[in-house]
This record gives C-alpha cells, sequence and structure tokens, in this order.
C-alpha cells in the first residue's frame, strides 16, 4: 500500500457544550497525495471543515481523538510549538470569506510577509520580493504598486487570489481550501478554482478542497469524499461519484446540483441535516432516506467496499452492486 | 486623511462656536445682576451703574455678544468678580496640575485596565480571570471620593504613623521644580483615578478582544504558524483597541476639564478646584471660562479620538 503524505485514521473531535458534548466528526479516515486533490464534500454541519482545521490545531476548545500522520508524524500528537512549525509552513490553509479572513488594518504585502518571516530567516527586503514575486504568480496585475494595498481596496476574487499567494508563501506540501469560493461570484469562482488547479499541477503539493457544492469538486479534484453527521457517507474517484454513486445521500447531492443545459427538475433532499447533539438511531441519514429499511434505523452501516470502481466505498445497507445512480442522472 | 481632520477640526469649532453662544445665553443674559455683585450691597446706583458701563452691560444683547466673542477669539475671557485676575491667567496656572493629574492616571489605568483585560480575555473563567471580576465589581461599585480617601487613610496616614513618609497626604509641586516630587504627590491621585476607571477599561478590554478572538482575520493568522503572542498583540488586539481608545477620548476630555473630586480629595490646585470655588463664590467670568476651556479639551479629544481611528484603522481613512 502506498504511503500518502497525509494519512487520516479514525479521526473524532467532539466539543463540549452545556447541552450536551457535539460529535462534530465521527471517526473518519482519509488521505491525501502530493500532486493529488481530495474533494470533501457536505452541508454545513457535516463536519468536513472540522475535520480539516483539527490537523491543525485550529478548533480551540475541541477533545480530538485518533491520528494524523503528515509525512510520517501525527500532526495530533505535535506539542503546540511543533505544530506552529507545520502551520503555514508545510500545511497551509485558504479559507472561504477573503474579507473577513485577511486582518483589515493591515497591508497585503505585509500579512504576507510576516507569514514568510514566521518561517524563515529572510530579510524584511528578502521576503518582500518573495511577497510580490507570490502576487503575480496569483495572477494581480502590478503586484509592485498593489502590494502596500489594504484588503478592502480588493475585488473579492483578488483578495482571494491574495489569500491564496499567502498560502503558497511557504511552498507547502498540502493545502487545505475551506470552501474557497462560496463567498465569490460565479463567474469568480471558476477563475479561482482555475487557478487553484494550475498552481498545484505546477508546485506539485496535495490540495484538500472542503465544499458543499458538487460542482467545485468536479472541476477539481481526483477523489472524493462525501460526509454526513460527522461520519464519511461515500469515497471514491470523482467519475465513480458522479457516475456510479451508491450512497442515497449522494445521489440527492447529485439530484441538486442545477446543471447550465438547464435540463430536468432539481430534487431537493428532504429534510434537514440532523442535530448534532441527538444524531438518529442507526444510520444518521435513515430520516431523510427514500431507500430506507428496517435494519437502518437501527444499526449504523460502516464504510463498505462497493462496487463502483477502485476503492469506491458507501456506509449504506442496500446492496454493494446497486446501481441507482444511472437511472437519475 | 488630511481632508478627513480639517474636516473634523471645522466641526469641532462650530462645536466650540454653539457651546460659546450656549455659554452667553446662559450666564449673561439670564437674570442676575455682576455689577451689582461687583460693586457690593452698600454701593449707590450711581456707582453700580458705573460699573454696570465699564463692563459693557448697558450695551445691547447682540453688541455685548459680539465683544465677548471678539475677546473670546483673542483668547480674553475676562476679569474674575472675587479678586480681578484674568481669567486666562487663572486657568493657565491651573492647568499644568490637571494635566499632570489626567494623563498621569489615564497611562496608569490603560496599562492596569488593559494588561488585566488582555489576561482575562486570553484565559477566560480562570481563576485570574474572576479575581479581575471582583477587582472590577469593586472599582466600579466604589465612589472616587472613598478610594481616594482610603488610599490616603492607608498609604498617607497608617504609613506615617509608622514614621514611613512614602506618599505625601496632598498638594502639588510642580514638575519643572523638581520631577521626582512632582511624581511623589502625584501617585496616590494618579492610582485612585486609575483604580476607579482601570475597572472599566479591563471589561471593554476583555469583551472586545474575546469577540475579535472569534474573527475570521485571527484564525487566519494562526494558521500562519505565528506566535500566539503574536496573534493576540499584533492582530487581535489592534483592532481590540478601537472602543478602548473611544472611552478613552471621552474620560481624558471630560477630566482635563477639571477632576473634581480627585483634586479636592488630594488638595491639587487644578481647574476643578477652581470651578468649585468660584461656583461657591458666584464668580460667573471664571465659571464661564472653565465650562468654555472644558468644552475645547473635549472637542480636542474628540478629534485626537479621530484621528486615532484613522491611524489604527485605515478603511477609516476613505471617509
Amino acid at each position: 500500500m502506498v504511503v500518502n503524505l497525509l494519512e487520516v485514521n479514525g479521526l473524532t473531535v467532539t466539543f463540549p457544550t452545556p447541552d450536551g458534548p457535539v460529535r462534530a466528526v465521527r471517526g473518519i479516515s482519509f488521505g491525501v497525495d502530493r500532486g493529488r486533490t481530495l474533494g470533501i464534500v457536505g452541508e454545513s454541519g457535516s463536519g468536513k471543515s472540522v475535520a480539516a482545521l483539527t490537523l491543525l490545531g485550529l478548533t480551540p476548545g475541541a477533545s480530538v481523538g485518533g491520528q494524523a500522520l503528515f509525512g510520517g508524524d501525527d500532526l495530533l500528537a505535535m506539542s503546540e510549538p511543533e505544530l506552529r512549525a507545520v502551520r503555514g509552513a508545510r500545511i497551509a490553509v485558504v479559507f472561504q470569506d477573503p474579507l473577513s479572513s485577511l486582518h483589515p488594518m493591515y497591508r497585503v504585502g505585509w500579512q504576507i510577509t510576516e507569514a514568510i518571516r514566521a518561517h524563515t530567516p529572510a530579510s524584511r527586503r528578502a521576503a518582500r520580493e518573495r511577497a510580490i514575486e507570490l502576487l503575480g504568480m496569483v495572477g494581480i496585475a502590478q503586484p509592485r504598486r498593489r502590494i502596500d494595498d489594504y484588503p478592502h481596496q480588493f475585488s473579492g476574487g483578488m483578495r482571494q487570489r491574495v489569500m491564496i499567494a499567502m498560502a503558497l508563501a511557504l511552498g507547502p506540501d498540502l493545502v487545505i481550501a475551506d470552501e474557497p469560493t462560496t463567498a465569490l461570484d460565479t463567474t469568480v469562482q471558476a477563475q479561482i478554482l482555475d487557478l487553484l488547479h494550475r498552481l498545484q499541477q505546477e508546485l506539485g503539493m496535495a490540495l484538500i478542497i472542503i465544499t458543499h457544492d458538487l460542482g467545485v469538486v468536479a472541476q477539481t479534484a481526483d477523489e472524493v469524499q462525501v460526509m454526513y453527521a460527522g461520519r464519511i457517507a461515500e469515497t471514491a474517484d470523482r467519475r465513480t461519484i458522479f457516475y456510479r454513486a451508491h450512497h442515497p445521500y449522494t445521489l440527492g447531492l447529485l439530484g441538486s446540483v442545477p446543471s447550465a443545459a438547464g435540463r430536468g427538475r432539481l430534487t431537493p433532499i428532504a429534510g434537514q441535516p440532523p442535530s448534532p447533539i441527538r444524531l438518529p438511531s442507526g444510520c444518521p441519514f435513515h430520516p431523510r432516506c427514500a431507500y430506507r429499511m428496517d435494519r437502518c434505523t437501527v444499526e449504523e452501516p460502516p464504510l463498505l467496499t462497493v462496487g463502483g470502481g477502485p476503492g469506491h466505498r458507501s456506509a449504506c445497507w442496500l446492496p454493494v452492486d446497486a446501481r441507482r445512480s444511472e437511472v437519475m442522472v | 486623511m488630511i481632508r478627513f481632520l480639517v474636516r473634523r477640526v471645522l466641526f469641532g469649532i462650530l462645536v466650540l462656536w454653539l457651546i460659546s453662544v450656549a455659554v452667553f445665553v446662559l450666564f449673561f443674559v439670564a437674570p442676575h445682576d455682576p455689577a451689582r455683585a461687583i460693586a457690593g450691597r452698600q454701593a449707590t446706583a450711581e456707582t453700580v451703574a458705573l460699573v454696570e458701563h465699564r463692563l459693557g452691560l448697558d450695551q445691547p444683547v447682540l453688541t455685548q455678544y459680539w465683544h465677548f466673542l471678539v475677546r473670546l477669539a483673542h483668547g480674553d475671557l475676562g476679569y474674575s468678580y472675587y479678586n480681578s485676575e484674568p481669567v486666562r491667567s487663572l486657568i493657565v496656572a491651573r492647568l499644568p496640575v490637571t494635566l499632570s493629574l489626567t494623563l498621569g492616571g489615564a497611562i496608569l489605568w490603560l496599562l492596569l485596565g488593559v494588561g488585566i483585560g488582555i489576561a482575562s480575555a486570553r484565559h477566560p473563567r480562570s481563576l485570574l480571570d474572576r479575581s479581575a471580576t471582583v477587582f472590577v465589581l469593586g472599582g466600579l461599585s466604589m465612589p472616587t471620593f472613598l478610594v481616594g480617601l482610603l488610599l490616603l487613610y492607608f498609604l498617607f496616614f497608617r504609613l506615617h504613623l509608622l514614621g514611613v513618609d512614602a506618599f505625601p497626604g496632598g498638594g502639588y509641586v510642580p514638575f519643572t521644580q523638581s520631577p521626582a516630587q512632582w511624581a511623589q504627590h502625584l501617585i496616590l491621585p494618579w492610582l485612585t483615578l486609575a483604580l476607579v476607571s482601570a475597572a472599566t477599561y479591563s471589561r471593554l478590554t476583555r469583551g472586545s478582544l474575546l469577540e475579535v478572538f472569534g474573527e475570521d482575520y485571527v484564525r487566519t493568522a494562526r494558521a500562519k504558524g505565528i506566535t500566539e503572542q503574536r496573534v493576540v498583540y499584533r492582530h487581535a488586539l489592534r483592532s481590540a483597541l478601537t472602543p478602548v481608545v473611544t472611552q478613552l477620548g471621552i474620560d481624558v476630555g471630560a477630566l482635563l476639564g477639571g477632576a473634581i473630586i480627585t483634586e479636592n480629595v488630594f488638595g491639587l490646585p487644578g481647574l476643578g478646584q477652581l470651578a468649585v470655588q468660584s461656583v461657591v463664590t458666584q464668580d460667573l467670568p471664571v465659571i464661564v471660562g472653565i465650562v468654555l476651556v472644558a468644552a475645547f479639551f473635549v472637542v480636542a479629544a474628540n478629534i485626537v479620538v479621530d484621528f486615532l481611528y484613522a491611524v489604527l484603522d485605515p478603511r477609516v481613512r476613505r471617509r
């Protein structure tokens, strides 16, 4: 078995609250290697962002279990200084809303050079030159002039380019993009995804894209992992997810994606995502599932290998060779 | 940036002018008889009329207002009824005391309040945070004069009985005469102001900082791998200071018009003491002078706050 750059095993994340523990992530395993893109898809509250940010210790107050091997070292067992050396330098994050994620009171150049100088002994001048180079690389015109602008002087798409430049500043091995296009206009979304994809191809890093939008995954991901209620519902390569999906939840997501051709009606998934404090018995998706069986209400299905393709696994009690996606799509 | 400041200053001048009108209406048009007050109860009608003429009180109200404005523009605030000294020199003589008291106190309560606030915000619900809450409640619920008197009792009187005279019980020594004595005489008044105000500032800093800790850009800062120290002081605190600066502007502006209670407890000859004296002796020109000076400080403090906003937050500069 090939050892991936990142190997997460049995990750659990629980937040204590006055109403009881919120089990945001309930034992998930995944991996991603250099040059590959993993798409993590799910509704808000499915635990997709928490799972990724916990790797970097960015979920304060959480109690965390499991193992996250990054280049052989367990991120979850690292001390704060050890983890700090990884953050920003070897694993970088691109956040959702670039307006709120960049500090409004500092120039973008300052914010980028700060990251560089936190991890390298680069001089102020060298860091600045590197920042200008990075801004040019992510497609910001006249970077030498724009470097001294404040975030509010950029458009949404340009701000996200600044975020990406900051993430790439130290040539990380892994970039986690947490809903990188959600806050942007549709036309800009495609540009940002292209940029991320192109840079990944050039720099050969591993990329995790977290999104609620299957359209984003369709453009970029090699492997896709669908999350529901803190667990992985289904995981497979991109083609399998889109053409031979097994889990009814994945099928529901596919049915609710509007297509540009505009054919067919959208089929929303009935009901609401479950409360993470009071999860349903058995399979957490069963209250919303059209294929519910008696077994689903009492016994939670593990991730089972199903027949769509290599590595195709689904947490569903339906027969392994069920191929309803052909019927539905 | 310069246009922004010019606009603020012009607006400040407008506010001061409105206050001068209000002061004029209140103190020169309201029914009272300054000429008789100056001439004395036994004075003849002629004497009173003469005084009235000398003061220009026999002229039409608008003319009087014009003269009042012209004199004001020259920095002439008139003469005290009580001892005929120019109001301006009375105020100028007191100003260093009030300035020393307020600015020193402000620095002390900022250090204390913001420091405690940061520590509380970094460890919410810790023992330190809880003790700070108790301290804050104490500070908030104790009146200034009580804090001042308690400090006097323990740090002056009790120490004095023990033969230690570390802190003088009152009075003022000009900085130019002896900086060490100046500071020594002001320590207890400074502490009084600081203990009373630090409470507000620590709560303000704590609340504001906790809010900023939840901001996305603070998470970004952490994700960069910079030290927690840097996250707190360079990233979070800068945004969190905005409400602190506002409060500071209000407090300092108000205190510069006379820290009445503190000055009286410690026998400091500042503007506040002058204000109390002139109210007691009904020395109207002095009262007017102090009101105008106090108004000036409030307006000036607000302009400084606006300027600090612009320095702190680049987004403000566009407005």
